[in-house]
């Protein structure tokens, strides 16, 4: 398992395009709205910022499965059990995003303004929520990455799962925004907790089946 | 065609005519703004009942699928999301021109409408999915692996998430609906035998749908031999 995640960990060339990839939808959004001059209302600075963390994870995690060879995946296959390489999968996905928010969420605010009330539950949130992603997304791009046309299934496939998971996330870091009381987001909060530990076992269970082909 | 095992498509045919005749005849209780349209009940609810329940018998079959692999499992996971998917839409419209003339618009951003245009989404998806694998195997275990995973992670919150908030929608956030005071015993009479009629229509969709996929494989074995 450890083995495992430094594999994965040392074909990191990607992480410096997924910055920039960040840094530049980021500069791009600012751009954008700077035409039109002033501050961005909180519910679509909410918005605008869930979006960009959304596509940049489909990117991100696509590239899990996606830029496997044929020969490493065999590779893996003779040497750990395929719940290992899902999980290492996972957690390196959880990481990756989780860096990525970070460092999106910076950026976001330094640029677009900070309307943040709450900025512990919003950071809180936004790790659920990069945890949650990953979780997701590892297992649809390990589906897509079998299909013919996985770049734009990848897509189609993961976003309407994402989008109860995304709600509730939106829900939550709007409430941070608010500055409302931690109660308020509390369900919230424990029914994304217990969401990405369903995710977490349903990949766990299915991912040797996937792993025949 | 024995009665013995075909007594329930008999028993759909019957409560569906039931559910046409007696719920547009059967009075109503007069409530405020929904009137006669209170009707929809024996048509629209029942329709995300019997999609509830074909596309757990699809996941039903994926899981089987998985244990067991036969194409003949495949095949009745697939043609039951299929189902799924018909009577979901149907579920749609019969909601929309029910919004129309209560609500006064065609679609308002309400977690229950957006559920279920959510899980058409998903199951476009599956649909999607199959079509895009050349290998047969390969195509039916990862569109299983992807069923299971879908509604496992989506389904269960399509439920709750709606309770959590307040909507428009009959049921929720203190508007009259389904259960209450005025799903009196007349409505009851014709809404549960709706329910159990409209599902059992579903399966029968089902199985004659699953019947023609496995001739056309026959056909297709037949002509390769």
């Amino acid at each position: 398992m450890q083995k495992d995640f430094r594999l994965e960990w040392r074909q990191r060339a990607a992480l410096n395009g997924m910055l920039l990839y960040v840094g530049s939808t980021v500069f791009v959004c600012y751009l954008s709205f700077a035409l039109r001059g002033g501050q961005l209302p909180a519910p679509a600075w909410n918005a605008l910022f869930w979006i960009i963390l959304l596509f940049t994870a489909v990117n991100a995690a696509a590239k899990g499965f996606l830029q496997e060879s044929r020969g490493r995946l065999l590779y893996y296959y003779t040497l750990v059990r395929p719940q290992a390489v899902i999980l290492a999968k996972i957690a390196y996905n959880a990481v990756l995003l989780l860096g990525l928010a970070l460092v999106g969420f910076a950026l976001y605010a330094v640029v677009l303004g900070n309307p943040v009330q709450d900025v512990p539950l919003f950071v809180g949130n936004v790790g659920l929520g990069a945890v949650g992603f990953a979780t997701t997304l590892t297992l649809v791009s390990g589906i897509a990455s079998k299909a013919t046309n996985s770049s734009t299934l990848m897509a189609v496939l993961g976003f309407p799962i994402m989008i109860p998971m995304l709600l509730l996330l939106i829900k939550v870091s709007k409430n941070a925004l608010d500055g409302l009381e931690f109660e308020a987001s509390s369900g919230s909060l424990l029914t994304l907790l217990a969401l990405n530990l369903i995710v977490t076992a349903v990949s766990y269970l299915l991912f040797p089946f996937l792993w025949r082909g | 065609m024995s009665i013995k095992r075909n007594w329930w498509k008999v028993l759909a045919i019957v409560l569906v005519l039931y559910t046409v005749v007696a719920g547009l005849l059967v009075p109503v209780p007069r409530l405020d703004i929904v009137n006669e349209s209170i009707r929809n009940l024996y048509f629209h609810v029942p329709m995300w009942f019997g999609m509830t329940i074909i596309l757990t018998t699809s996941v039903v079959y994926s899981i089987r699928y998985l244990r067991t692999p036969t194409a003949r499992l495949d095949t009745l996971a697939h043609e039951s999301a299929k189902t799924g998917i018909v009577m979901g839409l149907l579920g749609l419209a019969t909601g929309s021109m029910w919004a129309r003339y209560t609500w006064g618009a065609w679609w308002t951003s309400d977690p229950r409408l957006n559920g279920a245009a959510i899980a058409m989404l998903i199951y476009g998806a599956y649909i999607v999915l199959r079509s895009s694998f050349t290998d047969e195997q390969q195509r039916a275990r990862i569109s299983a692996v992807y069923n299971i995973f879908a509604f496992a992670a989506a389904i269960p919150l399509l439920f709750v998430l709606p309770r959590l908030t307040d909507s428009l929608h009959p049921g929720a956030g203190g508007n009259p609906g389904f259960s209450n005071y005025d799903l009196d015993s007349n409505m009851r009479m014709v809404f549960y035998p709706a329910v159990i009629g409209w599902t059992l229509i579903g399966f029968w969709i089902t199985q004659v749908s699953s019947r023609l996929e496995f001739l056309k494989q026959k056909i297709y074995e037949k002509q390769l031999a």
